[in-house]
């Protein structure tokens, strides 16, 4: 990196960062902003989805919304300070908000709450069955795996409970904001291609042929027939498909249901009051999911709201280089091995190492979405698991 | 880096299963080792599983087809000339089909399944199916037989596996299956799989950073293996701070006490320009590095009381190229993990 870039770099706070022009994500005017119904934050696992939902929805709430924040996977010590570490499935007020100098929060409030994915679909398959037809299908094992571990399920609950709450909210006007945490998958593109895999994949020939064997079209299929199920019980044994069979006999009519509110919670989605938050590391991995989910976004005509880059590595001060901070440190301790002063250099090319790869990383980003505001939080020293660390990250947020 | 050594002792294992918490380095760690025991001269096949190329992404190559591509050569050591490493992407469709193939003669039938959607249905929701897949592929590998002509042997295996959350499951497909398919051919596989997978030919590193999450998951993940009849290997801490900070410098950053006139000496001494803030800039960063470090060691103590073999692996600031994967291999072996 040249000098001049270096020095044209400014020194403090974290929207001080974003290189070239790109422009700045307005949280609080998006807070404040009483069209804005709905976030979502998305990203690649472990960028700091659940902190970065859970700081916009406090801040929010002491903005005076009415928020419920939908969690998936707060750490232990986040969720106990929320008092949300009970699974039940139900938003629960959260204690401790901050008042303002008049002593009120202009009627704001938070609630949150953490998915149970299983019971939440277990609790609409109870809803949609009789309670003969639901036993049937909780007690499947193909019901069971799909409902706790097939890929995507958890993106899928987490849609349904936010089309759940939202209907509630619109109803008794309960909230005026959702918070929405994404699950930790490896793709950020998982929580719009979920519902989509899920019925394609109950929709699929395999199925279709298995609910209805005799009725395909033609010979040639019911032969193709037997000779795969002869082909399945020779390699998993008769019992497995005599218990795919009941599970999409028993499915089947319960997935209209499923799908039409999939289809109504994807509009959701689309609408105005809606906005997405893309949250990534400065990690090439996360930026470059970030990317495709932003390109996504485009297609499916979902409103982006921004990026959030968190965890960014805090700009060190003064104008002294990494390789020049690596010398001195070096030239100290050839003199003092346990130099106070060449163990400061040392952190100190670190850090500017990695600022500087960061922002080539983010440069690049932004050379392909020059469009996109963005926001960039440090990494903060330590941990956030309390109320304090999350409004913290809230100001960081708003570049206050 | 002052690591904590251990004198186990890796060299009889085949098969190495690492996992971790999302993003700690899994993948990283996996690489790293596969180098470091192509380094001691063997020949190793580094696979991963989960369909995300970061192999060829990690050793800059084209994406990985379903078949063992050589990738790179390990560091000659003490005149002993280097293994090679190759990688291996598998994916469950293309297990299945080779499975097929290799032990059915289903003729027709082979086709219809992919046809009819079958391999797709297989693959993604029949309970544990896909998993029996994946494993039986890295155990193909580890226990090359007959039925795989021209294939290379390899020494040893490197699995960069899925997280720490689903690791048991994966490996325990044996439990997994037992409400599914309790008789047939795919039934009796897996049983020889947990044979080798609980043998002491296999183990299951979990990879960690010294943070909260990730060390809680750990542990939770030591219990999980060991409940479950895994056997547990070792523990690599990864993204490690520099440690060349004495404790009682660490404590006085910590309490804003640091003498900034000694600093500002030091580097008028060592020749440094110390205008422009530098010294509050520099004491500002041993103020945020302390309470980090302090962090990190209250970790490092939950680590060391897991009683597992512990290695580090420091946070490379430049980021992890092929380079820095060498350096990385180079730190495992000194440390004697490969
Ligand atoms: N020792 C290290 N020093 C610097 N960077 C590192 C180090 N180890 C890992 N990284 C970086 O951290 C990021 C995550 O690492 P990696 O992909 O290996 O993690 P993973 O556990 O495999 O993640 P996933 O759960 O997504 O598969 C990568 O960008 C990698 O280059
Ligand atoms: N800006 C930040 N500074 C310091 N720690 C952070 C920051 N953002 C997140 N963290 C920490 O990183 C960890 C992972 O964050 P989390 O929000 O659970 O990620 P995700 O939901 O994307 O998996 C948590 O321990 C959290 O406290
Ligand atoms: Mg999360
Ligand atoms: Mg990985």
């Amino acid at each position: 990196m040249s000098t001049q870039q270096k020095r044209s770099r400014p020194r403090f706070g974290p929207l001080a960062t974003s290189p070239g022009p790109v422009p700045d994500l307005d949280v609080d005017a998006l807070l404040d902003d009483r069209g804005t119904g709905i976030i979502v934050c998305c990203g690649s696992g472990g960028v700091g989805k659940t902190t970065t939902s859970a700081a916009l929805a406090l801040r929010a709430a002491e903005r005076g919304r009415k928020v419920v924040v939908l969690t998936i996977d707060p750490a232990r010590r986040l969720a106990q300070s929320m008092g949300i570490e009970r699974l039940d499935n139900t938003p629960r007020p959260v204690d401790g908000l901050r008042t303002n100098a008049k002593g009120n929060r202009q009627g704001g409030g938070l609630d949150a709450m953490m998915l149970d994915m299983k019971r939440t679909f277990d609790e609409v398959v109870e809803s949609q069955a009789t309670p003969e037809k639901a036993k049937q299908i909780l007690e499947n094992p193909f019901y069971i795996a799909l409902s706790s571990s097939f890929a995507g399920t958890q993106e899928y609950m987490a849609m349904e409970k936010l089309g759940q709450i939202h209907a509630d909210a619109q109803a008794d006007g309960s909230y005026d904001l959702i918070v929405v945490d994404t699950p930790p998958s490896r793709s950020a593109l998982d929580f719009l291609d979920a519902p989509e895999r899920l019925s394609s994949f109950l929709d699929g020939r395999f199925i279709r042929l298995l609910l209805a064997p005799a009725k395909g079209p033609a010979r040639m299929m019911s032969a193709g027939f037997g000779l795969i199920t002869g082909a399945l019980n020779k390699v998993l044994g008769a019992q497995v498909l005599r218990d795919m069979q009941t599970f999409v006999a028993a499915f089947d009519t319960l997935f209209g249901g499923f799908r039409q509110r999939a289809q109504k919670t994807f509009e959701l989605l689309q609408a105005d009051g809606t906005a997405f938050l893309v949250v990534a590391a400065p990690e090439p991995d996360a930026l470059r999911e970030a990317a495709y989910f932003v390109e996504r976004l485009g297609e499916d005509r979902m409103p982006l709201a921004g990026l959030i880059v968190n965890r960014a590595s805090p700009i060190p001060q003064g104008t002294l280089s990494a390789d020049e901070a690596m010398a001195a440190s070096a030239r100290l301790r050839k003199r003092e091995p346990g130099s106070l002063t060449a163990g400061l250099l040392r952190l100190h090319a670190d850090q500017t190492r990695m600022v500087e790869r960061e922002a080539l990383l983010r440069e690049r980003f932004a050379a392909a979405h020059p469009e996109v505001p963005t926001a960039v939080v440090p990494a903060l020293a330590g941990d956030v698991h309390d109320l304090a660390g999350l409004r913290r990250i809230g100001q960081l947020l708003a570049g206050a | 880096m002052a690591a904590p050594t251990s004198d186990a002792d890796w060299s009889r294992v085949r098969l190495h299963v690492v996992t971790g918490k999302g993003g700690t380095g899994k993948s990283t760690v996996a690489a790293s080792l596969a180098l470091g025991l192509a380094s001691q001269g063997q020949q190793v096949l580094l696979c991963e599983v989960e369909g995300r190329q970061g192999i060829a992404r990690m050793f800059d190559v084209d994406p990985l087809p379903y078949a063992e591509r050589r990738i790179a050569t390990g560091l000659r050591h003490n005149g002993t000339p280097p293994g090679v490493v190759h990688a291996l992407h598998i994916d469950p469709e293309s297990a299945l089909l080779e499975y097929l193939s290799m032990y059915y003669k289903l003729g027709r039938a082979g086709r219809a399944l992919d046809r009819f959607g079958v391999i797709e249905f297989a693959t993604t929701i029949a309970p544990g199916v896909r998993d029996v897949l994946l494993t039986g592929k890295v155990f193909e590998a580890v226990r090359r037989n007959s039925r795989n002509k021209g294939a290379i042997s390899y020494d040893a295996v490197v699995l960069d596996a899925p997280p720490t959350g689903r690791i048991t499951r994966f490996l325990n497909v044996n439990d997994e299956l037992a409400g599914l398919a309790k008789v047939g051919p795919i039934r009796s596989q897996a049983d020889t799989v947990m044979t080798l997978f609980r043998s002491p030919r296999t183990v299951v590193h979990l990879v960690t950073v010294l943070e909260e999450m990730p060390v809680q998951e750990t542990a939770d993940g030591i219990a999980e293996l060991t409940r479950a009849g895994l056997p547990v290997g070792a523990v690599i801490v990864n993204l490690v701070r520099p440690r060349d900070i004495s404790p009682a410098d660490l404590e006085a950053a910590r309490d804003g006490t640091l003498d900034a006139s000694r600093v500002a000496t030091d580097l008028e001494e060592a020749g440094v320009d110390v205008a422009d803030g530098l010294v509050d800039g520099l004491l500002a960063e041993a103020h945020d590095h302390a309470e980090r470090r302090a962090l990190e060691d209250a970790q490092r103590a939950v680590v060391a009381q897991l009683g597992r073999p512990t290695y580090e692996l420091p946070r490379l600031a430049g980021g992890v190229d092929l380079g820095g994967l060498y350096e990385l291999a180079a730190d495992l072996k000194k440390q004697g993990l490969a």
